[in-house]
């Protein structure tokens, strides 16, 4: 017996089917590559949202701003290639906001800690205490586990199924 | 309903079936008897049947879970419900016909209790072979009479990981080293390693893995297993095959990331059990499990799933004073 695995992609995402007698709004169904594929690069939109958590699915093309966040957060590449290039805070750049990304005013000043490559299935550590950046050459995917912040984007009347 | 608390429960074993060699179990007023098809559940003025694969998967994965949050349906009648501390078994308090009959039954007992009683009747009942955790085409068969006790671990692939998976002194993703070859029905993907180049003096901070590797690696089925953690910001994966043997009831919203094929969900009110729906899961699709649903899953082939949870102690009591409303985006957030 063989077996087919079927993952999506920005080009080619198959949405699937709500049949639900309820509202559907509390369903909050969408699809990420489908959300990504009507981003601007590096809106970072919610597609998840459990209180004050939530989970963003961001389009990568070129270079994204430099964030950082008060806790960790982790990224799942979906789609292409990212790479991710990693700073220490300095105390004047340490977050001031609660929780999620929230973007630095300037190119971090504090000592580089690295940089990883990932690639369709790679989880990425976002470190708290880190100030991070995306590069991506041709359009990719990820979603990013983290909590409500300054950058979060909702739109889910756009995103999500509601008939 | 009759709900009783009953503290210090010791679960009672009979001598074994002379025909079939299976122990019966007695606990609070629950008795658990099984034959080579079928498991009987009886409590006072009431009994219920369950195939008995059904039972058993449902059993090690309760147990497994740690009750998990809320309810755990093994079918229609008979479940358990987390309080977390104590757990209270169920049969016929969620089903009509039940309760209209005032036949239906729930006891609570001390969560410790509930494990020893859960794993001395799956110790017994499962035999060598047979692997409740693994996909039906993985596994031997549960029905029959009592031949070998399985030996191993009852339960595995719950081992938490605290912060992230693969980070020094954390849990290791699975790998051919830990025993985990990739699965036949992921044979066909490619996996590869991430780049990480951490600068002297930040080794073990930069990090990354591959997480459809581990997921890819996993030798048991609907069994979400924590890969990263933030704060109450829980990201579980799991692998899923056949049918999600249990049907889960909300205590809290939860989040489904499908990152892989499909998963069908059938979609029941959580209070009585009515069909409100369906869901089809493709790749990439994203959809919350409200607070008030029961749902059930089935995986045509086996696929990949990311569950996002919330697990804020004492959420479900917010929940359920209604203090929070049962699903996730509140109106004034549809813009």
């Amino acid at each position: 017996m063989s077996f087919k695995t079927r993952m999506a992609s920005l080009e080619s995402y198959d949405k699937g089917t709500i049949e639900v007698k309820d509202d559907l709004r509390h369903y909050a169904f969408s699809n990420i590559f489908e959300v990504c594929s009507k981003s601007k690069p590096y809106e970072r939109v919610m597609v998840v949202s459990n209180l004050e958590y939530a989970a963003e699915a961001v389009r990568a093309e070129g270079a994204s701003p430099w964030y950082t966040a008060p806790h960790d957060e982790f990224a799942i590449v979906l789609d292409g290639e990212i790479e991710f290039t990693f700073f220490q805070l300095t105390d004047a750049e340490k977050p001031a906001h609660k929780a999620g990304a929230g973007r630095l005013k300037a190119a971090p000043a504090g000592k580089r800690m690295g940089r990883v490559i990932a690639r369709r299935g790679h989880e990425v550590l976002l470190p708290k205490g880190a100030a991070y950046q995306l590069k991506a050459a041709k359009p990719s995917v990820t979603l990013i586990q983290t909590s409500a912040g300054p950058e979060s984007v909702e739109k889910w009347s756009e995103i999500c199924v509601q008939k | 309903m009759n709900a009783v608390r009953i503290e210090n429960a010791k679960v009672i074993a009979s001598e074994p079936d002379p025909v079939l060699g299976y122990r019966k179990f007695q606990f609070g007023s629950f008795t658990f008897e099984r034959d080579a098809y079928f498991v009987h559940v009886r409590w006072p003025k009431g009994t219920h049947t369950i195939e008995v694969d059904r039972f058993l998967r449902a059993m090690v994965r309760d147990i497994g879970w740690g009750f998990f949050y809320g309810w755990i349906f093994f079918d229609d009648v008979f479940g358990t419900q987390n309080h977390y501390g104590t757990v209270d078994i169920f049969a016929g308090t969620y089903s009509k016909g039940h309760r209209d009959t005032k036949v239906d039954f729930l006891e609570t007992f001390d969560t410790i209790d509930v494990r020893a009683a859960f794993e001395a009747i799956s110790i017994n009942w499962i035999n060598e072979g047979y692997d409740p955790l693994r996909a039906p085409m993985e596994t031997g068969s549960p029905l029959g009479a009592k031949t070998r006790e399985a030996k191993g671990p009852l339960v595995r692939g719950f081992e938490p990981a605290r912060r992230m998976l693969g980070l020094p002194g954390d849990v290791s993703p699975r790998s051919d080293a830990s025993g985990h070859p990739i699965n036949r029905a992921f044979a066909d993907v490619t996996y590869d390693k991430p780049v990480i180049e951490p600068e002297p003096g930040f080794e073990g901070q930069i990090h990354a893995f591959n997480l459809y590797d581990h997921i890819a690696r996993a030798d048991v089925t609907w069994n979400p297993s924590f890969t990263s953690i933030s704060n109450a910001c829980i990201c579980c994966v799991t692998s899923e095959e056949h049918m999600l043997p249990v049907i889960h009831g909300n205590d809290r919203n939860e989040w489904f990331i499908q990152l892989s094929d499909e998963i069908h969900w059938n979609i029941q009110d959580k209070s009585t059990g009515n069909p409100r729906g369906r869901i089809v899961m493709k790749s990439g699709d994203v959809c919350a499990m409200p607070a008030d649903i029961r749902h059930q899953g089935f995986s045509p082939k086996r696929s990949m799933l990311m569950v996002l949870e919330n697990g804020t102690p004492g959420l479900e009591q917010r929940y359920a004073k209604g203090e929070l409303e049962p699903f996730p985006i509140t109106a004034s957030r549809w813009k």
